[in-house]
């Protein structure tokens, strides 16, 4: 892989930290578009200097998808009066940060161990790819609205993104096409949800879930 | 000829960041703004005051700010300024740098604690916490410099042996840089970490604590301010711009630019963004860390 895509994998991981640091829902769903924007780069830079017009094809559709149309359908969500901007989280902000630092960490410690083809290895990208995984576990678990859970599962699905651009080379648009589809699912029953929610408790709290009541 | 070109810089050249600071944010909003010079007038005004000292007061409150100065003064001695050597240098000096400084803030502290004033307590805990936060940030930023250039002290570390942070391979530095420069801004009290400029006591951090020094004492604090902001400036500089590159003079002459530069930008931030709430605070400073850190491990793999 071209030494581009490793600037681009650390731009990828900063994302995280900030997704993990930012206390605002505009800012949360600012970085999530960005992150996108970087996947979008990388899988149209990653295999060579001249990506085919299929490989630049699925590079604008992710973007569209991960920077336009998610964040645009989460934006209004946001514009709903019940919901209060704050990020509302389970865990401090410095401890999931600290929380997140620990696990690029052990990302970058374990991606090394992994038997993987040579062309992986010297790149950052399964390293990369755990880390936002991990990250997008810490966004589900530890805040406490709906929406940010949202945003947890966006982040934790570009980590699987970041994974499947090593087997892009062998079957590109399957790999890419079904991560897209699973997305554009998985967003809609969550939007669904979400807005069940609102009208059951006329809030997104989802600790309100948990309490039982007649 | 190095050691007083480099004792010159590290005297004369703190004040003119103040100035430059002011000169930036008065234009920003529009003034003219004081002269460039302003800070030495205010240098000069102030050693020609007389002090006014409390009876409350013991010799720690006359420790503090000579204390503060003079640490700050000496680690300035083991950084790089122009030549590749520094005129104190040895192995591991590194520590002795960040202990020096902790050592003036110590004392700061102790002299802010000895007037018995309740504000004063108050910005000596939150220095107190601030402090241990910055730490590890700028600890684990220089690790990184370790790393990169296999040695321990300051003279070889921002030397030029470690790789551009422009290159690929100097690519963490730049996380690195980014780091330092948020320990800049938290160490010398500036935006979005202190306001420098408040009136206010409850929202001071380390004004706060030299309420009750005047005159010369004053002088010595503000100057003893200005040359860390100075050390901390330089050692950006040198990350950012590794010496060698060019005739010696050029690596002389590069400095002074730089950390003018680097106070242009502290004005140009300054005037942008206002101070953040005190409980932000820790999660920037851990932010900080975490850049260091995540430098470091690119490094280290």
């Amino acid at each position: 892989m071209p030494p581009i895509v490793d600037p681009l994998l650390v731009t990828a991981l900063l994302l995280n930290f900030l997704l993990l640091g930012s206390s605002r829902l505009r800012s949360l769903i600012r970085w999530i578009a960005w992150q996108g924007v970087v996947l979008g780069v990388l899988l149209a830079v990653a295999h060579g200097d001249h990506p085919g017009p299929r490989t630049l094809a699925l590079a604008a559709v992710a973007v569209a998808m991960k920077a336009g149309l998610v964040p645009w359908l989460l934006y209004r969500t946001t514009r709903q009066d019940a919901l209060r901007r704050e990020v509302e989280p389970l865990l401090s902000f410095v401890s999931t940060l600290l929380l997140g630092g620990v696990g690029t960490g052990i990302a970058l410690a374990f991606g090394s161990t992994l038997p993987m083809l040579p062309e992986h290895t010297t790149v950052l990208l399964v390293p990369a790819a755990l880390a936002t995984v991990f990250t997008g576990f810490l966004l589900m678990t530890t805040r406490r609205k709906a929406i940010t859970q949202v945003i947890g599962y966006l982040t934790l699905e570009n980590g699987v993104f970041l994974f499947g651009l090593t087997l892009s080379e062998a079957m590109p648009a399957m790999v890419e096409i079904a991560l897209l589809l699973d997305l554009v699912a998985a967003i809609f029953v969550m939007g669904i949800t979400v807005n069940h929610i609102y009208r059951t408790f006329s809030s997104a709290d989802t600790t309100a879930l948990s309490a039982l009541r007649d | 000829m190095n050691l007083v070109l480099h004792l010159l810089l590290l005297t004369l050249l703190p004040p003119l960041m103040g100035g430059v600071i002011g000169r930036v944010r008065a234009l920003v909003a529009g003034r003219r703004g004081p002269p460039l010079l302003q800070p030495y007038y205010e240098l000069v005004k102030l050693a020609q005051k007389s002090a006014v000292i409390s009876p409350t007061t013991s010799w720690v409150f006359l420790a503090g700010p000579v204390v503060g100065l003079t640490t700050a003064l000496v680690a300035g001695l083991m950084l790089p300024l122009g030549a590749a050597s520094a005129p104190l240098s040895f192995t591991g000096d590194l520590v002795a740098f960040a202990y020096l400084l902790g050592l003036g803030r110590f004392f700061t502290s102790a002299a802010a604690l000895d007037t018995g004033s309740a504000f004063e307590g108050m910005g000596a805990a939150r220095e107190a916490t601030y402090s241990a936060l910055i730490e590890p940030a700028l600890l684990l930023g220089m690790m990184a410099l370790v790393l990169s250039t296999g040695s321990t002290s300051l003279a070889a570390l921002l030397g030029g042996g470690a790789p551009s942070p422009l290159s690929v391979a100097g690519a963490p530095l730049l996380l690195v840089g980014v780091s330092l420069f948020l320990v800049l801004l938290a160490e010398n009290s500036r935006v979005p970490f202190d306001d420098p400029a408040t009136h206010l006591e409850l929202t001071m951090v380390h004004e706060v604590m030299v309420l009750d020094h005047s005159g010369p004492l004053l002088g010595l604090i503000q100057y003893g301010a200005w040359v860390k902001l100075t050390l901390f400036a330089a050692i950006l500089v040198r990350l950012l711009l590794p010496l060698g590159w060019g005739p010696a003079w050029a690596d002389w002459a590069l400095l002074p630019v730089g950390v003018v530069v680097v106070a242009a930008g502290i004005g140009a931030i300054e005037s942008s963004m206002a101070r953040t709430r005190l409980l932000l605070v820790p999660r920037m400073l851990v932010s900080a860390c975490l850049l260091s850190a995540f430098g470091l491990l690119l490094l280290a793999r």
